[in-house]
């Protein structure tokens, strides 16, 4: 029996010291878990595989730290995963050897994100980041002589300390290594972590930046020959259409099965989260059994907002037809008088001014 | 009870100068109410009242003492209430006039003093808790004498509150206030000096008897308003009610008349008897018109059917308060409400609040103006949003404020009430420490804050009483706010224009710092007609959307935004504009923030 999900999310939740604002799952040290956790996520895909299409179009290795997992872990891992068009691993620069790299480029690893958040030695110590810029620089040059063609950075703006200059000089070193693909996230501290305390005050100053250093970074990267493609993700524009197959998948609404600790799987008008419990996951599925997990119903309705507000973070044009309901028609002509959004009547689409806004913007047109 | 032996009277004094205790100290003195019955203040029956210490709605309890009949008359004690205070009055033939005997005279002393002189009533000056350590009764005592012209020696020292002195006020009363004095045989009239609603048999009158009288089943007649109605039951209060056949000439009692509105009754009105009506009513009659007004609207508008409900309820005891449906694009459904004065708008609005448990958004209290439009006849307006642009000429309320300090305290009164456009009027010591000031003062200037800048500019020390002093011209402008280029219809206000320039900039500048910024420019003005006199801008956001959005991220991320529309939803539009009641709230309240 084989199902009709295309996309594939697998969670290795492992890494070697937490950094401050991070609020992904994850578990540090246990190196001895790597191999039984992998075992696990084999054992969960085998329980699952009935769910997949005969041919998937993308896999996704999060973390965590994908490439710390031990490395015959992460090679049986690779072997064991179905093959797909697009296979992208998340890495951290430190991480990245020229073993690794080849590792991953011959088990058919197709794209790798790196984790680079700055090129600025204090502000990577702010974000209690393990590796230096030059760390980034290395891993970036390591990957292509492994003959990758397709690589992304990730960077982080907003942080405690930072200025419009370092923030055009972290810009600039990105570019400088000439990546497929990046993407530049605001910082997000959440509320009662240990970040947030420790930077409170600063962290208010840069909220108030935040619309400049957007938009700085749009102007930027667009200047540089990018496509703002995502309301945080730019590709590089030519032949190749360089977006993230994978994450474009989440944002049009298509179905995906997520793997591991903590991961979240939408399928057939049903999203389900795994326990983010290590011992509770290993003990489950030691037992042929999935792992606990929690259960949200997806409603039509609620898939035709979700179509909307993941829609609308793109830069191509939403089709009207897929969230009928969804849209209050007379936000629709507001917007539309104020520049936000534009309609022909088939498609929606925000331009440039509406795309910045486009959080109120989705809030003001939903029914 | 033969009409010699009847005596009634009242009990005046300032605010917390031991009224109702020296009241309720009389009820048990004379067997009225039993140890387990007393609770103190019992008069003051309203939690409200207690609280505050004032009573709101008079009532009238019958005692014996010594083979006599005493009708105490309770009398609203604020300033709020001088028509009432003043037909009580004309009810009984004495007052004790009760004096703190450490506080001296107080503003409300001098105006109720006054008014029990005008109704000719025998005066009983008293001087109460002269058990407490800082009592000066010497000095006091000829404050008061001199205030009645009186001896110092003639001035009763008790302590309601242990009950010290008490005895010889009630001899004092049987001794020194005449016998009532009506024709017996002459055709009935009754005095209506307070009314309620009892909602098993409707509007209650407390009346005194002046002339002839009154029989249960007689068909009655209100003179001034014409209202016709049957004495259902007549009695007097005990102080719970004791029904009788007859009410006769000098009796103070009640009638219950089974009308169901409460208005159609009015205090100061004369009842008489159909059949044999009297020829003239009782002098001193008149129509309390509302003069201080404000928006009530409800914070969830979900709630104005329980806002007109508890308003209908509260309007059946209380015939003075106004209030007609308004709609605010603003604030939603609410009603305009009309009161005699602040404290008025205070407790309904308290009232509202606590036994309803409605959330009010109050609109800035103003006053009622007289407009004459071009080419029109004068009309009042109680909406400043109603202030018709152009007008050949305005009038506007004024008070006479009656103020007492201590001396060094006079020069910020003066400064507070020329701030206030102030006229002064008479200054004079009433002892070498305290002053007596009159001023005549535009009602507008005193609905604001007048009342607490006076207690804070002298540190607690002053005390207030005002009546009002009819319309005179003035010089008034109608201020309006702008958002978004459209006027809010529930900020505009009509002020001295003088003052317009400085009260635009600041509600403009309020406004600006509590309206969040929208997807564009949001102008916020301040106007008078077309010519804008204050300016700001609410810059437009450039940046509203969260940043990363994958997988695992979808379900919270979308519920944020639900939670945003939600919030939008919640806001009111104006001029396109997405306003938080909040900012409405915090322009509303800029006069209470100053305090």
């Amino acid at each position: 029996m084989s199902g009709a999900v295309r996309h594939l999310y697998v969670h290795l939740p492992f890494c070697a010291s937490r950094c401050g604002y991070c609020d992904f799952v994850t578990v540090l040290g246990r190196e001895d878990d790597h191999g039984p956790y992998v075992s696990a996520l084999l054992a969960e895909l085998e329980l699952q595989r009935g769910l997949l299409a005969p041919g998937l179009e993308t896999v996704f290795l999060g973390g965590g730290t994908p490439t710390l997992t031990e490395p015959s872990a992460l090679a049986r891992l690779l072997a064991s995963l179905p093959p797909a068009a697009e296979v992208t691993v998340e890495a951290n620069p430190e991480t990245v050897t020229p073993a690794l790299a080849q590792a991953l480029h011959g088990a058919g690893v197709t794209r790798v994100s790196l984790g680079a958040q700055s090129f600025q030695p204090a502000l990577l110590a702010v974000l209690e980041r393990r590796a230096g810029p030059d760390d980034v620089r290395r891993a970036f040059h390591t990957l292509r002589a492994a003959g990758f063609d397709n690589l992304s950075l990730d960077l982080i703006y907003g942080i405690p300390g930072q200025s419009p200059a370092d923030l055009d000089a972290d810009l600039a070193s990105a570019l400088a290594l000439d990546p497929e693909h990046l993407s530049c996230y605001e910082l997000e501290a959440k509320p009662g972590t240990r970040f947030t305390h420790a930077h409170g005050d600063e962290l208010e100053r840069q909220a108030e930046a935040m619309e400049d250093y957007f938009e700085r970074v749009v102007d930027r990267l667009a200047g540089a020959g990018y496509r703002w493609y995502e309301t945080a993700n730019f590709c590089r524009r030519g032949r190749r259409d360089l977006r993230s197959r994978h994450n474009l998948a989440y944002w049009s609404g298509r179905d995906y099965l997520g793997l591991g600790l903590g991961a979240v799987s939408t399928v057939a008008g049903v999203r389900w989260r795994t326990t983010p419990r290590l011992g509770a996951y290993l003990g489950a599925l030691s037992r042929g059994e999935l792992p606990p997990r929690e259960l949200e119903p997806l409603g039509e309705e609620v898939r035709r907002r979700e179509r909307l507000m993941l829609g609308l973070r793109l830069d191509e044009p939403l089709a009207l037809g897929g969230v009928t309901g969804a849209i209050d028609p007379g936000a629709l002509e507001r917007l539309e008088r104020l520049g936000l959004a534009e309609s022909d009547g088939e498609t929606l689409a925000l331009t440039r001014r509406g795309r910045f806004l486009g959080g109120a913007v989705t809030a003001e047109l939903l029914a | 009870m033969r009409q010699d032996q009847i005596r009634n009277f009242s009990i005046i004094a300032h605010i917390d100068h031991g009224k109702s205790t020296l009241a309720d100290r009389i009820l048990q003195l004379t067997d009225s109410v039993s140890e387990r019955e007393m609770r103190d203040q019992l008069l003051d029956s309203m939690e409200l009242e207690r609280e505050r210490g004032i009573t709101i709605k008079a009532q009238a309890v019958r005692v014996r003492w010594k083979g006599h009949e005493l009708n105490l008359i309770d009398t609203p004690g604020h300033v709020d209430f001088t028509y009432e205070v003043s037909r009580s009055l004309q009810a009984c033939e004495g007052a004790l006039l009760v004096v703190d005997a450490a506080q001296g005279i107080e503003a409300q002393t001098l105006a109720n003093a006054y008014l029990a002189i005008e109704n000719n009533l025998e005066i009983i000056p008293i001087l109460n808790k002269i058990d407490l350590p800082q009592a000066d009764p010497d000095s006091v005592a000829t404050e008061v004498a001199d205030l009645l012209g009186g001896d110092p020696a003639e001035v009763i020292r008790i302590s309601a509150k242990t009950g010290q002195g008490v005895e010889e006020v009630l001899d004092a009363i049987v001794a020194r206030i005449p016998a009532p004095g009506g024709d017996p045989d002459g055709p009935p009239r009754a005095l209506i000096f307070d009314s309620s609603y009892d909602q098993y048999r409707g509007v209650v009158a407390f009346v005194r008897v002046v002339d002839g009288s009154f029989s249960t089943r007689d068909r009655l007649r209100a003179m001034a308003t014409g209202t016709e109605l049957e004495a259902e039951e007549l009695g007097f209060m005990a102080p719970a009610r004791t029904p009788m056949d007859r009410l006769e000439a000098g009796e103070v009692g009640y009638v219950i008349t089974g009308l169901k509105d409460v208005s159609r009754l009015r205090v100061g009105d004369t009842l008489t008897l159909q059949e044999r009506p009297a020829a003239e009513p009782l002098p001193g009659y008149k129509d309390v018109k509302p003069m201080v007004f404000a928006g009530l609207f409800p914070t969830d508008s979900d709630d104005y059917p329980e806002l007109r409900d508890a308003l209908e309820k509260l309007k059946l005891n209380d015939g003075a308060l106004f209030y007609e449906p308004e709609t605010s694009q603003a604030l939603g459904f609410g009603f305009r409400c009309g009161f005699l004065g602040l404290l008025h708008m205070e407790i309904v609005r308290e009232r509202l609040e606590r036994e309803f448990d409605l959330d009010l958004l109050v609109t800035a209290p103003n006053v009622a103006y007289r407009v004459k439009p071009p080419h029109g006849d004068w009309v009042e307006v109680h909406t400043p949003s109603d202030m018709p642009n152009e007008y050949d000429e305005v009038e506007e309320p004024y008070i006479r404020a009656s103020i007492i300090v201590p001396k060094e305290y006079v020069g910020t009164v003066m400064e507070l009430n020329n701030d206030r456009r102030g006229r002064f009027d008479h200054m004079e010591y009433l002892s070498e420490e305290r002053v007596h000031l009159t001023y005549e003062l535009p009602l507008a200037e005193v609905v604001l804050d007048y009342y607490d800048q006076l207690k804070s500019r002298t540190r607690g020390y002053a005390s207030f009483d005002y009546d009002l002093a009819g319309f005179q011209p003035g010089t008034l402008v109608r201020v309006d706010v702008l958002v978004g280029g459209e006027p809010v219809d529930a900020l505009s206000l009509v002020i001295h224009r003088g003052n317009a320039y400085d009260r635009g900039k600041l509600l403009v500048e309020k406004l600006r710092q509590e309206i969040p910024r929208q997807m564009f420019d949001v102008p916020i003005q301040a106007a008078i007609g077309s010519r804008i006199i204050a300016r700001e801008t609410v810059k437009a956001r450039r940046k509203d959307v969260l940043a990363k959005c994958y997988g695992g991220d979808i379900t919270r991320k979308r519920k944020l935004l639900e939670k945003q529309k939600k919030g939008k939803k919640r806001m009111k539009q104006v001029g396109g504009v997405e306003v938080p009641q909040e900012a409405f709230l915090a322009v509303l309240n800029l006069n209470e923030d100053k305090k």
